[in-house]
């Protein structure tokens, strides 16, 4: 080794005590080092002990862990034997946590200018006089617009991407030594995550930091880091540089991974990674992960396989390493279903929708009548056709949901129809609803958790819709759950399950299962892959895929991940502040001509290729209304026209059948 | 938004008097049946004391000059049509006010400590203690454990008096130190109640991803807790503290009658007992005013203690 290790952990076992007294691993025997200039990308499902890693590394576990055995050192530094006074000097000082949602990791009641001068004050050598321009050189190094105006405003006040740029500056206020990363980007729209990541590899480049990035975002760790290490049930399972582990991985779980993210340049669904990663409880004997693994034989499940190092610098946890090529030919892509040929009419139509949430109180009615905000969502006309699934892309606060919201009935419409099946209109809110109406639109939520009543069981939830609407009890109702239940792949033997029994992804296709319980014509997809692991999106998105070619049911699917709206989507409309861009076929939408902000989008999605560099066109500003007059875009546009962006509505320029881009560019110049 | 608090508020006590003055015209009997005792006086009696006071006229009339009085601060006539009700009510308001005062003036700022105790030694020595101690002075009724304190305060110990004997009207001075014992009642009841709020707030705070990100950016200890971690800790306890100062000022009807405390509480009993329906309409009066402004104080603070809020309504 060139340089000796900056953080070293050796033989790091970590775990929690029962309540029956035995002692659960959730990290087994994890060697780590890294050095300065390195940034070590850690990636896992969720449950793979990657934060606790990264956190012992700063010598902290959360409540209730304790070490089983092993070292953590930093620069020499013994880091769970050391005093407190010198542990409180190096956290946050030589070594700073960039952490997980900043929005919560920000002290709520203290204001931005004051959290980061608290940094200042405690490692920084700076005198107490020049706290003040030191917070505002260090929100300007962030690159956040007005730093002086930041530095009075509440963690509450800033949009998510300003929290974690402002999560970074307070992480670099003690000119830290490394930086652990704790899934800094999760949550935050793709151009906002894009712009985050170049911030961090420049810092890192700048600084020669010591990097350790926690994500289960590849497209992410792609970006920022030269190595990769692959956490599997608490294990290492894979390490070695980035692009041996993201391009050519030796794992069968990290091909699995790699193969389970859906891709911009590849029209097929992504392939699902079957089963669940082990509960820390249960006791392996094997291979941690044979249960999922396709090379699987006799030995795997006999005696658990050791960590090879390999001639090439990588590490490998498994005893078929070199068969992984045979993954490749067992799999064959499965062919999404082909979109209806046949057209068998439109299931829905949007005629000039519009939606406002504001409500003008009685005095602006009376005074300013004239005065009232741009509606959020405007000029939606959007015809869906029985069987397609059309995608709704764009990033928070495109309105999306809200569109949702509005054809469920939950959000009431400002203007415009809303017609099922060409003849039925849902102009009223839900509560006013016919029962035949309810049971044709049904809605699936991103989170399973928040849509699951905690105390219902998987029966009870599937009874819901099927007595609601069919009137079943009994025996017949519990043939029915079973079969639908068994429709999502689940058995007969979730029925009595309550959703603190499912795993993530199970929860979420027991939402599906009590969607379709209903038989409906159109289902409504908000986000219903974003709260879960890659490997189980890529399950989650298959069974929808299957149900839909099984019922010929039509789906609106709304996400901000621009590549999972392309692998399942027919048609993709993208919406900026509640207009749509462009609509079109997909092949359409996601290649040249492309609408401005089409662009800014699919540029700064992160391939998980170390090789390929994202195109940032637009910056990140977040707009909380949308301009009142002109094209929705017009304030963050590279390409603006000039004046005519401002007052006029763009026309619609239909590029080929069925594809629209509204921009006042001509179209070849698109 | 707080004018409109304000004129809801208000709004609410209209309500509130409005069925306080229908619920008490509904009752059988009026003052004169009871002044002339309900069964032997006789028709011409009754109709020239109705007359005399005033009885004889559309109850709405007597509504509106009973709240006009109210508003003034002048509550009429108690039923003998002799003595001022502000000047009766006016006596027990003040004691049950002294009363209040001093639990709280204990009760509180013990409350706090002890959570903020309880919940940063969560699951340990002090926390077993406390919490116990709380789920006893909450579980046992006040009866009970204000006759065990003046069994052991008074009769064993002999340290403090154990019933009050001061007359209603005498200064607050002379109720020292016999105020002490329902004193002591009182606060601990309060204490616990507010005790067990304090401890959980704390504790789902230490757990906040801001209070772990403010340890591993190296804040120490105590630092942490009394800039990162009370400060949002103790805004929920705001709401709790207003409903036990409203239910202290409300009169504690049992705690003053165990210790014969001459208070709003028991003027009540006494008078729904006595009949004397002016004095129980203009004390439930005074109660739902307290409740009202006492919450009102409490989302204004709220509001400005937390940051969410006021910022929601300033930076507009």
């Amino acid at each position: 080794m060139p340089q000796s290790s900056f953080i070293d952990i050796k033989n790091l076992s970590v775990g929690y005590t029962s309540r029956n007294g035995k002692i659960i691993p959730v990290l087994r025997d994890v060697n780590l080092s890294i050095t300065r200039g390195d940034s070590i990308g850690l990636v896992g499902e969720s449950g793979s002990g990657k934060s606790t890693l990264a956190l012992a590394a700063m010598g902290y576990f959360k409540r209730g862990l304790h070490v089983i055995s092993g070292q953590v050192q930093f620069d020499g530094i013994d880091m769970l034997n050391i005093e407190r006074n010198a542990l409180q000097r190096l956290r946050g000082g030589r070594l700073a946590l960039i952490p997980q949602n900043s929005g919560q990791s920000l002290t709520p009641n203290l204001r931005i200018g004051q959290q980061i001068s608290e940094a200042l004050r405690l490692h920084g050598d700076l005198p107490a006089t020049s706290f003040d321009v030191g917070v505002i050189d260090l929100l300007s190094q962030v690159r956040l617009p007005d730093p002086v105006g930041l530095t009075d405003r509440y963690p509450h006040e800033l949009s998510g991407g300003q929290q974690q740029r402002v999560a970074i500056a307070m992480a670099l206020a003690s000119n830290p030594e490394a930086l652990l990363l704790d899934e800094p980007t999760t949550g935050l729209d793709v151009t906002t995550q894009a712009h985050i990541m170049e911030l961090l590899r420049d810092l890192a480049k700048d600084r020669n930091l010591a990097m350790l990035y926690v994500s289960h975002d590849l497209g992410a760790i792609a970006r920022v880091c030269n190595k990769v290490m692959v956490m599997y049930a608490g294990e290492t399972v894979l390490t070695g540089s980035a692009k041996q582990v993201l391009l050519s991985p030796r794992h069968p779980y990290a091909h699995g991974l790699l193969v389970s993210i859906p891709r911009l340049n590849e029209a097929s669904l992504p392939q699902a990674l079957d089963g669940r990663p082990p509960m820390p409880s249960e006791t392996i004997t094997g291979c941690a992960f044979a249960d999922r693994c396709k090379l699987a034989d006799q030995t795997c499940h006999k005696s658990p396989p050791p960590l090879n190092h390999l001639e090439t610098g990588e590490a490998v946890r498994c005893f078929h390493h070199d068969q992984i090529g045979q993954l490749n030919q067992k799999t064959e892509k499965s062919a999404r279903s082909n979109p209806t040929a046949a057209d068998k009419g439109t299931a829905l139509s949007l005629a000039n929708l519009a939606v406002s949430y504001s409500q003008p109180g009685l005095l602006s009615k009376l005074f300013a009548p004239q005065d009232t905000p741009p509606s959020t969502v405007d000029r939606i006309t959007i015809d869906i056709k029985k069987g397609e699934t059309l995608g709704l892309v764009g990033e928070s606060g495109s309105g999306k949901s809200t569109i949702l919201k509005t054809i469920a009935g939950m959000v009431p419409a400002q203007s415009g129809n809303i017609i099922l099946n060409q003849a039925e209109r849902l102009d009223m809110m839900v509560e006013k609803r016919p029962a035949a109406h309810l049971r044709q639109v049904q809605i699936i939520f991103q989170n399973p958790d928040d849509s699951l009543n905690p105390r219902h069981t998987v029966a009870q939830v599937l009874a819901q819709p099927l007595r609601l609407y069919y009137g079943l009890s009994g025996t017949p109702l519990r043939d029915r759950s079973i079969d639908i239940l068994e429709q999502v792949r689940l058995g007969e033997h979730y029925l009595e399950r309550l959703p603190s029994q499912l795993s993530g992804g199970e929860k979420q296709r027991v939402a599906i299962a009590r969607a379709f319980a209903a038989d409906p014509e159109i289902i409504l997809c908000d986000e219903v892959t974003s709260a879960l692991d890659v490997s189980v999106q890529a399950a989650v998105l298959d069974l929808l895929d299957v149900l839909k070619r099984q019922d010929g049911t039509t789906y609106i699917f709304v996400s901000h991940d621009l590549a999972v709206v392309k692998a399942i989507s027919d048609r993709v409309a993208v919406l900026y502040q509640g207009r749509i861009c462009e609509i079109g076929p997909v092949a359409a939408v996601y290649s040249a001509p492309f609408h401005p902000y089409t662009d800014a989008l699919l540029g700064a999605v992160l391939e998980p290729d170390p090789d390929v560099a994202p195109r940032l066109t637009a910056d990140d500003v977040v707009e909380l209304s949308p301009p009142k007059t002109g094209c929705p875009f017009q304030r963050r546009c590279p390409r603006k026209l000039g004046s005519i962006c401002e007052t006029d509505i763009p026309t619609a320029q239909e590029i080929a059948p069925g594809h629209v881009i509204h921009c006042h560019i001509p179209q070849l110049d698109l | 938004m707080l004018i409109r608090r304000v004129l809801l508020g208000g709004v609410t006590v209209c309500i509130v008097s409005l069925i306080i003055f229908a619920g008490v015209e509904m009752l059988p009997g009026d003052a004169c049946t009871q002044f002339l005792g309900e069964y032997q006086a006789d028709e011409e009696l009754l109709a020239q004391c109705r007359k005399d006071l005033d009885l004889n006229r559309p109850p709405i009339d007597r509504f509106a000059e009973w709240t006009q009085g109210a508003i003034t601060g002048d509550l009429g006539l108690a039923a003998d049509g002799t003595t001022k009700i502000s000047t009766i009510v006016g006596d027990r308001l003040k004691n049950s006010l002294l009363l209040a005062f001093l639990a709280m003036a204990v009760g509180i700022p013990l409350a706090l400590f002890l959570g903020v105790v309880s919940g940063l030694w969560r699951d340990r020595l002090p926390d077993i203690i406390a919490s116990t101690l709380a789920i006893f002075a909450m579980t046992i009724p006040e009866f009970v454990s204000a006759t065990l304190l003046i069994l052991v305060l008074s009769v064993w110990l002999g340290w403090l008096p154990g019933i009050v004997l001061t007359s209603a009207a005498a200064p607050a001075s002379e109720f020292f130190p016999e105020i002490l014992l329902p004193m002591i009642v009182l606060s601990f009841v309060m204490c616990a109640h507010i005790m067990r709020m304090v401890r959980s707030s704390v504790i789902d705070v230490m757990a906040s991803d801001y209070v772990q990100m403010a340890t591993l950016k190296g804040v120490p200890y105590w630092q942490m807790v009394f800039r990162h971690a009370l400060p949002n800790a103790l805004l929920p306890a705001i709401n709790v503290v207003a409903l036990t100062i409203a239910w202290l000022l409300g009169g504690v009807v049992v705690i003053e009658v165990v210790f014969n405390y001459p208070g709003l509480g028991r003027l009540m009993i006494d008078s729904i007992s006595d009949r004397n329906l002016p004095v129980v309409q203009s004390i439930a009066l005074i109660v739902a005013s307290v409740y009202v402004c006492v919450n009102l104080a409490a989302d204004l603070l709220t509001m400005i203690a937390n940051p969410k809020l006021r910022t929601m309504y300033m930076r507009k």
